[in-house]
């Protein structure tokens, strides 16, 4: 029987390595698996590469992981934020790498490296400084620069209804990059605030079919960023 | 001599918004485009982390967090809304599918070239977001800005000296002087606000500015 279920956040997150690259889902906080986050600052793992659109608030969820200097490099498309303080400190310090991505670009090479594209040409940010050095090739008499797909050792993610296949449904604005991460990730995790019987999803409404997640693990009262910055929480 | 308040730029370029186009705005003074849709228009928002028919901020306590806008502000959903991941949001955008996008600027320069996301200054922390997406995508890009900056310098420029973040991109732009198009030939002078002399934009403009034609 196929059950991709675990019991906790932190089995979940077990076997991230040093080193490995993490895509983590999220546009600022809608989206963010904060539970999986902060499981994988306690599990330890450092020297990673880690891939989100944002690089955290306060000093909670992904701006926690940071400010553990588990993460040496972050690709990114918007790397400021108001509350964000961490990433900045450690950029100026030269402690992190920044990969600066136009947005549509790291979108659109994380599902290229989902779908076992290794490159694909795009018009974003021809002729600007996220283009230079890049392979250019005309078609059509219009330049195009040359980006390369993205994959993961994991992806973690958030869901807001998943089954024990891995099958996953999302809250609103939260979808966001985690169906594409799903696809571009070896190993994606995704927490969901309510994991049901097989059936219980409708098929002509899943988001994320089940063959792109690896692991399910419910966390049922997912914390929210804002909430936690607002208290001036800080993990761990 | 009436220059423009920043409701009144949004009011102006909001008539020229054609019945059901699909509208990307950016954060700031584009924003306050919704406010002015003209009667009988309708047009649909799109956010770029994954909404169209995106509504205005919700009532207070009435909000979800996760449904938020690029700028991650809470909005609602209106009737007809539909949700999608980012690589559909982009598709929209590099697919040539959004009507029309309106943002701010750092300068534009007279063949077109927009530069919006960044000062260039040395240990600032880049940060792009979809400003590049879709300046390249989008059929039309609109430019709604104060004609210069609080320092009194020109923002309609020869050329841009701040890092681009396309080129020849812009096709009009909605100042607080004037609204201009964007020509083969240069800064094509469409309107002046209320009383505002030519010279008067002209002065203030970086670049030759063609006069209204007649």
């Amino acid at each position: 029987m196929i059950d991709k279920r675990v019991s906790s956040v932190a089995e979940a997150v077990a076997d991230v390595f040093d080193g490995a690259t993490v895509m983590i889902g999220g546009f600022g906080e809608a989206g963010s698996p904060i539970e999986l986050i902060h499981a994988l600052i306690d599990q330890g793992a450092t020297n990673l590469t880690v891939v989100n659109n944002n690089t955290g608030s306060g000093e909670v969820g992904l701006a926690a992981l940071i400010k553990a200097k588990r993460v040496a490099n972050m690709i990114c498309s918007y790397p400021r934020t108001s509350n964000s303080t961490v990433f900045p400190e450690l950029y100026h310090n030269k402690e992190i790498n920044l990969e600066l991505v136009p947005q549509g670009t790291l979108a659109e090479r994380i599902r290229a490296g989902g779908s076992g594209i290794p490159a694909f040409y795009t018009p974003t940010a021809v002729g600007t400084p996220l283009g230079e050095g890049k392979e250019l090739r005309l078609f059509k008499g219009r330049n195009y620069v040359l980006e390369h797909g993205l994959t993961a050792d994991f992806a973690l993610i958030k869901g807001q209804t998943a089954d024990q296949h891995g099958n996953i449904v999302y809250n609103k604005t939260a979808r966001n990059f985690a169906p594409i991460m799903a696809m571009a990730g070896k190993v994606t995790i995704s927490q969901a605030a309510q994991v049901v019987d097989l059936g219980e999803l409708d098929p002509e409404t899943i988001i994320t079919p089940g063959i792109f997640v690896q692991r399910v693990v419910e966390v049922r009262n997912p914390a929210l960023e804002s909430t936690l910055v607002a208290a001036g929480e800080t993990y761990p | 001599m009436k220059c423009k308040t920043r409701d009144e730029m949004a009011q102006r370029l909001a008539q020229d918004i054609s019945d059901g186009a699909y509208v990307n705005l950016g954060i700031g003074i584009p924003e306050l485009v919704t406010k002015y849709v003209p009667n009988g228009r309708e047009f649909i928002y799109h956010t770029e982390n994954g909404l169209l028919g995106m509504g205005p901020s919700p009532e207070e306590g009435k909000g979800d967090h996760e449904l938020i806008n690029a700028g991650k502000r809470q909005v609602t959903a209106l009737p007809g809304a539909a949700y999608f991941h980012h690589a559909d949001s982009f598709s929209m955008i590099r697919g040539g599918h959004l009507d029309l996008c309106v943002l701010g600027a750092l300068q534009v320069a007279s063949n077109g070239d927009l530069a919006n996301w960044s000062t260039g200054v040395a240990n600032a922390i880049p940060a792009v977001g979809g400003a590049m997406d879709l300046v390249a995508g989008v059929k039309s890009i609109y430019v709604l800005t104060q004609h210069c900056t609080k320092n009194g310098e020109p923002k309609l420029v020869d050329a841009c000296t701040y890092p681009l973040t396309g080129c020849g991109v812009v096709n009009r732009i909605y100042t607080d002087l004037a609204v201009i198009e964007v020509t083969l030939k240069g800064f094509q002078l469409v309107e002046l606000s209320d009383g505002v002399p030519y010279q008067y934009v002209q002065d203030r403009t970086g670049a030759p500015l063609l006069p209204i034609k007649e």
